[in-house]
């Protein structure tokens, strides 16, 4: 750690952009009070430093990580990158410094309060990369399938290689609306991109129908006697749901209330009643 | 009949199957392939019962030849029957997957005709998946009791996971509910299914490609409260699955009140979430904390405290354990300790090589102080200013909902515990402790 400096850096919110912050405060012994990324709103009236992103300045911070390090914190620090934490930037240069001196054990060094705080940060992206294997619903268009995502932290990367060898032979992309990026694939060819609004299409008969029979096998598969909607919501909270097939257009899992009268919705009970031969044939 | 009503008739009638992991399995998309697995398992949505969902979980048919009490799908019930072609479950499962809603299937059956007859047809359902689909994804698939071996094993190699369901605790409850089945033909396949995996483990060594069988092993489930079986008795089998049949999991499912019967709870029973919730707790203590069934109950205490966690339970019972110091202790005794999980023993014995550790260092690791506090020392010192008396330790063990259950509702602000609830607290648990051991 050196110095306090009184300015801010700014840079072009690339992972590169920020290796360079790095070494500009080890090239002047100086530590900056923020890190800014361009276009970021800034807070503090400070004086700010253009740092300008240099492939060759990034490529000589991030070949020292595994050697000065360890491997193992070249991944933290990108994960970190990814992360949705506030003040990142700030975060890693601390966590550097802290590498940088102390080398491969400040891997260990859990209870510092900066490892700590990367350490969750990571662990929530990772856990949040977890979730949506599972919860991006894809929509087939044709012969393309794509879907919507809201992440908190920049999940793409970590959720790519996954998606890329499950569907192999499939054209698809993801695309995060948060972060305006795109993984798009198809057979042999992958890459994330920047897209700055995508709007799904209508989906046709076929799509509606595997629709239709998913929310119909979700809403069959609860068991009603041991409905618990606190669980459910903390496994899969609500800002999910926006994009989840099964919960999307029905009141009922969303608010618990009535349901929507037009479809066979087992889950309040009451409303299979409607067709009653389930009841009464035989 | 349309889909959807087939779909939804089979889906009710398969809900009750607990098992809906798709963990175990590690396998690479290959070209001209659809899907992957994944070894630690996907949840892919969770019902409005918060149970996960990740796999398509469906019967063939919800039609049975036989007449088991405890089951929705018995030949006596009046209830709809349905059945599934071979085309339409692969198709379903190809859509559904495709589309990212499942991880793969579970498919189950009721018997039609005969268990050969039924299995027959669900060798046909995953023949087509696998090889002409080239179906890649998770599948896990009920072994039907009293088939024959050569279609056992067949079902095997398509598979990811098999289960025989033991359904019922002990032998007597199997003969007064499940007439048509015996603990024999449920073990039966179950050994089959471990010599199988052993002997394609072996087979692996020597050749690389030989076919999977099972990759992802087997797995079984019980049915909790429909009998007047003891926790220690479940338990007990369940420890034993797990060493004799090599066993992945052990499921627990509280019975859910589906028929009259008279030897069944009534119907308005309500299913015992909580005991299954501590039979669940018991059980990762069995797989993950190096605990043993005879530790956790005995013959004398054989059902588990509803006020206390297993493991809170165990270590109140056993205070000359304590205090462990964080700094030193194994990571054996650190397990053990309630507050400490996997994970944050693990960080602690990767943090301590840094530096001693203090108590908001252990806060920070993910201990949950209000209960490792009466267990533990830092650096020799308990925690300062903790005061443990017999009250206090009990009350910060037990979360707030445990006790406001025990509470009746009281108007007066200062005494939310007087000493006559906690005197009452011994007698709640008398049931699960000898008299003598309970403080």
């Amino acid at each position: 750690m050196f110095k306090p400096a009184a300015l801010a850096y700014t840079y072009d919110g690339s992972f590169e952009g920020l290796l360079c912050c790095v070494f500009e405060s080890y090239q002047w012994k100086e530590t900056p009070l923020a890190i800014h990324s361009d276009g970021e709103e800034q807070g503090l009236l400070l004086e700010s430093k253009w740092i300008a992103t240099d492939s060759s300045r990034a490529g000589r911070v991030l070949k020292s990580l595994p050697l000065r390090i360890c491997p193992e914190a070249e991944e933290l620090v990108r994960l970190g990158f990814w992360s949705c934490t506030p003040d990142k930037e700030l975060l890693l240069l601390n966590f550097l410094y802290l590498g940088f001196t102390h080398g491969r054990k400040v891997m260990n060094m859990l209870a510092d309060d900066t490892v700590n705080t990367l350490h969750k940060a990571v662990q929530q992206l990772r856990r949040e990369a977890h979730l949506y294997l599972g919860f991006v619903r894809f929509s087939v268009y044709g012969p393309v399938m794509a879907a919507v995502i809201e992440p908190k932290g920049f999940v793409l990367p970590v959720i790519q290689d996954h998606f890329c060898d499950r569907f192999y032979g499939e054209s698809f992309m993801i695309y995060d609306k948060t972060h305006r990026m795109a993984l798009i694939h198809q057979p042999g060819q992958q890459a994330i991109i920047p897209l700055e609004e995508w709007i799904p299409p209508e989906p046709d008969a076929a799509e509606e129908e595997y629709r239709r029979l998913w929310k119909g096998f979700y809403n069959a598969i609860g068991i009603r006697e041991r409905r618990n909607d606190r669980l459910r919501s903390s496994l899969m909270p609500k800002r999910y749901w926006k994009h989840l097939t099964e919960m999307k257009g029905s009141t009922t899992a969303v608010s618990g209330g009535k349901p929507t009268g037009s479809s066979k919705m087992l889950e309040e009970g009451a409303p299979r009643l409607g067709d009653g031969e389930v009841f009464n044939s035989q | 009949m349309d889909m959807m009503e087939k779909l939804e008739i089979l889906t009710a009638s398969a809900k009750y199957d607990v098992a809906c992991t798709s963990s175990g399995s590690d396998r690479k998309n290959q070209a001209g392939g659809l899907g992957n697995a994944v070894s630690m398992g996907i949840c892919h949505s969770f019902a409005a019962d918060g149970r996960c969902i990740s796999l398509l979980k469906v019967l063939m048919t919800n039609g049975c030849i036989y007449d088991c009490a405890y089951c929705v799908n018995r030949k006596s019930n009046q209830t709809r029957r349905a059945a599934l072609s071979p085309e339409e479950l692969a198709d379903l499962t190809m859509q559904f997957y495709r589309r990212n809603y499942i991880e793969g299937l579970f498919l189950s059956s009721g018997i039609m005709r005969s268990p050969d007859y039924t299995t027959e047809q669900m060798i046909a359902a995953l023949e087509l998946l696998r090889n002409t689909y080239h179906f890649r994804g998770y599948i896990h698939v009920k072994a039907i009791p009293g088939a024959d071996d050569v279609l056992l094993s067949r079902l095997g190699l398509l598979a990811d996971r098999m289960s025989v369901n033991i359904e019922l605790p002990s032998q007597q409850s199997l003969g007064l509910l499940a007439p048509d089945k015996s603990k024999n033909s449920i073990l039966k396949p179950m050994s089959l299914i471990k010599e199988k995996i052993n002997e394609n483990r072996s087979d692996l060594v020597k050749y690389n490609h030989a076919p999977r069988f099972a990759p992802a092993g087997q797995s079984t489930q019980m049915i909790v409260g429909a009998t007047p079986d003891t926790d220690f008795r479940i338990l007990t089998l369940t420890e034993g699955l797990y060493r004799k049949y090599g066993l992945k999991r052990v499921f627990f499912s509280a019975y859910t009140p589906v028929v009259e019967h008279s030897l069944l709870p009534a119907l308005d029973t309500k299913p015992p979430l909580l005991r299954e919730h501590r039979l669940y707790q018991a059980d990762w203590l069995l797989r993950f904390y190096g605990f043993q069934a005879g530790e956790l109950l005995d013959e004398a205490a054989p059902n588990f405290n509803p006020l206390l966690d297993p493991k809170c339970s165990w270590a109140v019972n056993h205070r000359e354990q304590f205090p462990v110091e964080i700094n030193r202790a194994a990571y054996e005794q650190l397990l053990r300790v309630p507050g400490i999980g996997v994970r944050s023993a693990q960080r602690i014995v990767k943090a301590r090589r840094a530096g001693a550790l203090d108590f908001t260092a252990l806060k920070k690791l993910g201990v949950v102080l209000k209960r490792a506090q009466f267990f533990i020392t830092c650096k020799g010192r308990m925690l300062e200013g903790l005061k443990v008396s017999e009250h206090t330790l009990l009350r910060s063990l037990m979360s707030g909902q445990e006790l406001a259950a025990i509470e009746p509702p009281q108007y007066e602000q200062l005494t939310l515990f007087s000493d006559s609830d906690l005197a009452a607290l011994p007698a709640a648990g008398a049931a699960a402790h000898k008299g003598g051991d309970w403080p």
